[in-house]
């Protein structure tokens, strides 16, 4: 393992992360809350004396760099960064327990939106930035972001692909362009692009500027931290139209963007993923509006939250137009399902991703009818190109490990008493990062109720789903950590 | 530059691993997915699946705006299609196919302007043409000429009891007293510029530069044997050995293939009339010594398998063969190789990465590139030949009051046909022909890339 590299990129982290908390101290100065602007800056000092003295003492380091490196680097620097931003909410006093900062900031970061807080908007205004930050950062990714500033990591530049895969989401990692760089700086750029659009159109519909800020960091994040208590509900029906469309945009592949970025229209309008996801979408906001129909006075209003409510579960954001824990068992069945998909590969989006559904229902025909004809030969393809039979594997042994992850998590949070749909749904939102869930976690409600060991397991879930489960499982094993098996 | 690589086989590997360096753009096409996964985690490129001469492939991998194509897949005939397509796809690619087929070659001479081709590449025959300079001018390890051959760089190891032992390298002219200049030595695995203070180890190997005539006296003065080889032994009969058995014939010498192909031996002997071919083991002992191995002048062992190769060359060294080539294939720059006693290690696969560098470079620089370039001490350090033009700088200014980088040498200037090694007071004209030595990693695009 090399110690050197990997505390060298976690400093760097930690310096980037006390540049972005000058923003949020600013605000609080500006606003004279000096207590929650004493608290970003010493966070930030603490941030920058850290980070220099790693970066410092490891000018002289070996280059090698492989997939342990990776995984141990990704996990490592998310770990360190939810702790460091959870320090502002603590030091303030506006989140006495630590524990629950915690789960907040973490909440944040893996773009989840789950919050213990029972009333958001007493927050300061500094804080409620930090946190719509967080999940504008988490979206894509810090080190990716980093990737995209410092040049290689080791000289042989191929490295930064082993970060890149264990911080991406979806079952294999795509390049645009044949320098990472290059991809990295397009993707950003466009994520920079896409989120200010959000805020212009937000703006243009008569939001305030700072509320428009906030809201346009957590859409295009899909995180969904909303700094109104009701979420969007007494917004105005231009600007819930607005979010749906764009919770839906950022949960589409960047790829397809760069693709279209490029001229290459036909590939981007071809990619089957992209299109799986507009027929679940659109499916989706039909059966569940024809089955609130009689909650609305319009078909309008009707479709307008239907499509809120599949925008903000397909894409994993959990904002919420509505109260969705009210609607007839079959709109929330559908709504329950769409948690477990999530968005598509290489977007902001939590979940499974729709590529790897499509993966593992594609093996799951062809294993059929294996079944039937015994030699039949079928090769599993995607967008007409055939997937490798080692993604396909590594596909399945996700599946396992996500389903015991999140089994194994339902069994510890029973033991707070809740009722079984309140359980399974705070998992399955938590590790899709998606947020509310049903009952006790719905749209309105929140998880302040839990015990700090339940809160602890909600927050391992989040970073579990954000970071797609093996780089966070490779911290715990011991082979990892040396190189000589 | 945007670079299209069609075939990531061993060649292939060698030429994306050099290019990597070079901040290029690359995309890799090939059919293998596993090596390509392997090498989209070791390098930063695009990495496609698919065969190389379709259509459909090349224009994903976006052929259109891309500066040049190298075609090293597997097949002559697929390099030849790709370059073809390639070059229908867009007239302006620069291609560079690899053809290893003799009965190719020909013809391909007088079709290269319908094929396309800017550059051939064929590794067995550069290789060939390596160890011919070698036999023609025994003694030393390496050769690499220059400036048509008026200059050239050869390696030579400081033997225990040389007169070059401990010697300083101010004082190496007077102790030899011709003019030669030592750019590069490596000691221990590592390469390194030598300055004025700096002394000569046993077991140091040694690049020196100086003038073709000075440097064959440099042989006798170290009392190295450098009678030119008339019986030579060559282990293996494959496309190597044909090359460089048309060479030594040609060259009028005696010549023994050991083959153990009976097969291929009938056709090299339908080819090569003039050569004696022996259809045996020539990893048997007893083949050997029958076939006279001790009476030899030089062997040349040039097998398919390294191993072999490696072992064969041993066993002619501990037979007190007077010259020795081994041709290696893998691993050949880990330095396992440099104490064993195997006489020259000729690497096919390196000769044809250099040429494609030299070529992209070229590309790069258009004008005031380096005419010729090779990578030398394991390819720590690179020999870069340059002409100088009106747009260099320093030109008519002494060398010792020009900075360069830390790490470069100007090794040798070449002016009006003679060859100069530098001192301080020595000047380059114009139209004159400047050999630079580099130990530093980053590449060198042209001349004027030397001066801090």
């Amino acid at each position: 393992m090399n110690y050197k590299l990997i505390f060298r990129i976690i400093g760097m982290i930690m310096l980037i992360e006390a540049i972005f908390m000058l923003v949020p101290t600013i605000i609080c100065y500006a606003d004279d809350d000096i207590v929650a602007g004493n608290s970003f800056a010493v966070t930030a000092l603490g941030l920058i004396l850290i980070g220099a003295v790693a970066v410092f003492l490891t000018q002289k380091r070996k280059t090698d760099f492989y997939a342990h490196e990776g995984f141990a680097v990704t996990s490592l620097s998310w770990i360190i960064m939810s702790v460091a931003g959870a320090l502002p909410f603590t030091l303030s006093g506006e989140i006495p327990s630590f524990i629950d900062a915690l789960f907040e900031t973490i909440s944040g970061f893996t773009t989840t939106g789950a919050t213990i807080l029972t009333d958001v908007e007493v927050l300061p205004r500094g804080l409620l930035y930090w946190r719509s930050f967080t999940n504008w950062l988490g979206g894509m990714g810090v080190l990716v972001f980093l990737l995209s500033l410092i040049p290689a990591v080791s000289k042989s530049n191929g490295s930064n692909m082993y970060i890149m895969s264990a911080e991406s989401s979806g079952p294999s990692v795509g390049k645009l362009t044949p320098k990472l760089k290059d991809t990295l700086t397009i993707t950003y750029g466009l994520y920079i692009a896409m989120t200010i659009l959000c805020f212009i159109v937000l703006v243009i519909g008569k939001m305030p500027v700072f509320d428009a800020v906030c809201a346009a960091l957590s859409t295009a994040g899909t995180g969904g931290f909303a700094i109104k208590n009701d979420s969007f509900a007494s917004c105005s029906p231009f600007l819930q139209n607005t979010i749906t469309v764009f919770m839906l945009l950022f949960s589409v592949s960047f790829n397809i963007y760069g693709l279209m970025v490029f001229r290459r229209f036909k590939e981007a309008v071809k990619d089957e993923e992209f299109r799986i996801f507009w027929i679940v979408v659109v499916s989706a906001i039909i059966l569940i509006s024809v089955d609130t129909r009689g909650l609305f006075s319009s078909w309008e209003e009707t479709i307008r939250h239907s499509a809120f409510q599949v925008g903000t579960v397909m894409s994993t954001t959990g904002f919420a137009s509505y109260n969705f824990d009210t609607w007839p068992s079959f709109s929330k069945g559908i709504l329950f399902i769409l948690m477990f998909f999530g968005g598509c590969a290489g977007s902001t989006a939590g979940g499974l991703k729709m590529s790897r559904a499509i993966i593992i229902i594609k093996n799951l025909f062809r294993e059929i009818s294996k079944i039937l004809h015994p030699h039949k030969v079928k090769v599993v393809k995607i967008s007409n190109k055939p997937v490798s039979e080692q993604v396909i594997s590594t596909t399945m042994a996700y599946l396992a490990a996500y389903c015991a992850l999140m089994i194994i998590s339902f069994i510890i949070i029973s033991l707070d008493g809740y009722s079984i749909a309140t359980n399974i749904s705070g998992v399955v939102a938590c590790f899709n990062n998606i947020g509310p869930g049903f009952e006790a976690v719905g749209p309105v409600c929140n998880f302040s109720g839990f015990s700090n060991a339940s809160k602890i397991v909600f927050s391992i879930d989040m970073l579990l789903g954000r970071l797609e489960i093996f780089p966070i499982i490779m911290l715990f094993n011991k082979d990892a950590w040396s190189r000589k098996l | 530059m945007k670079i299209l690589i069609a075939g990531a086989g061993k060649i292939g590997l060698e030429i994306i691993r050099q290019l990597a360096l070079e901040s290029h753009e690359l995309v890799v096409i090939d059919n293998d997915e596993k090596i390509l996964e392997q090498i989209s985690n070791q390098f930063d490129m695009l990495t496609l699946n698919g065969n190389c001469a379709s259509m459909q492939i090349l224009n994903e991998a976006n052929v259109e705006h891309s500066d040049l194509l190298i075609a090293v897949a597997g097949a002559d005939e697929i390099n030849l299609l790709t370059c073809f397509t390639a070059r229908k796809l867009n007239p302006d690619i620069h291609t560079i196919a690899r053809v290893r087929s003799p009965e190719y070659l020909a013809q391909l001479f007088q079709m290269r302007e319908e094929f396309g081709l800017s550059l051939i590449l064929n590794p067995e025959r550069s290789a060939a043409k390596e160890i011919f300079k070698l036999l023609q001018f025994p003694g030393f390890l390496r050769r690499e000429s220059f400036s048509n051959g008026r200059a050239e760089i050869v390696e030579l190891q400081v033997k225990a009891g040389s007169i070059l032992e401990n010697a300083p390298m101010t004082k190496l002219s007077d102790i030899l007293g011709i003019k030669i200049l030592v750019c590069v030595i490596v000691r221990d695995g590592t390469a390194f510029i030598p300055g004025g203070n700096d002394t000569l180890h046993e077991g140091d190997f040694i690049y020196v530069t100086g003038a073709v005539a000075v440097l064959s006296k440099l042989l006798n003065k170290l009392e190295i044997t450098s009678k030119k080889a008339r019986h030579v032994t060559l282990l293996g009969g494959g496309r190597i050995s044909y090359y460089l058995a048309e060479s030594l014939l040609a060259a009028g010498v005696k010549l023994k293939i050991i083959e153990r192909d009976e097969a291929r031996c009938i056709e090299l002997a339908q080819h090569l009339s003039d050569a004696a071919i022996i259809n045996a083991d020539g990893s048997l002992q007893e083949v050997l010594e029958s076939e006279g191995i001790a009476s030899t002048d030089a062997l040349v062992t040039l097998t398919g398998l390294d191993e072999l190769n490696v072992i064969m060359s041993l066993y002619g060294t501990s037979r007190e063969v007077p010259q020795i080539v081994t041709k290696v294939n893998r691993m050949e720059s880990t330095g396992l190789l440099d104490n064993l006693g195997i006489g020259s290690v000729i690497s096919p696969r390196i000769l044809c990465a250099e040429n494609v560098l030299q070529y992209a470079r070229a590309m790069q620089g258009k004008t005031g590139a380096a005419i010729t370039l090779c990578k030398i001490a394991d390819g720590q350090a690179e020999a870069l030949e340059f002409r100088v033009n009106a747009k260099t700088y320093y030109v008519g200014v002494p060398l010792k009051d020009i900075k360069l980088k830390r790490g470069m040498l100007i090794a040798c200037i070449i002016h009006n046909g003679r060859t100069i090694i530098p001192d301080g007071s020595s000047v380059y004209g114009i139209n004159d022909t400047v050999i630079v030595v580099t130990c530093k990693q980053d590449p060198i695009m042209q001349f004027n890339d030397i001066f801090e």
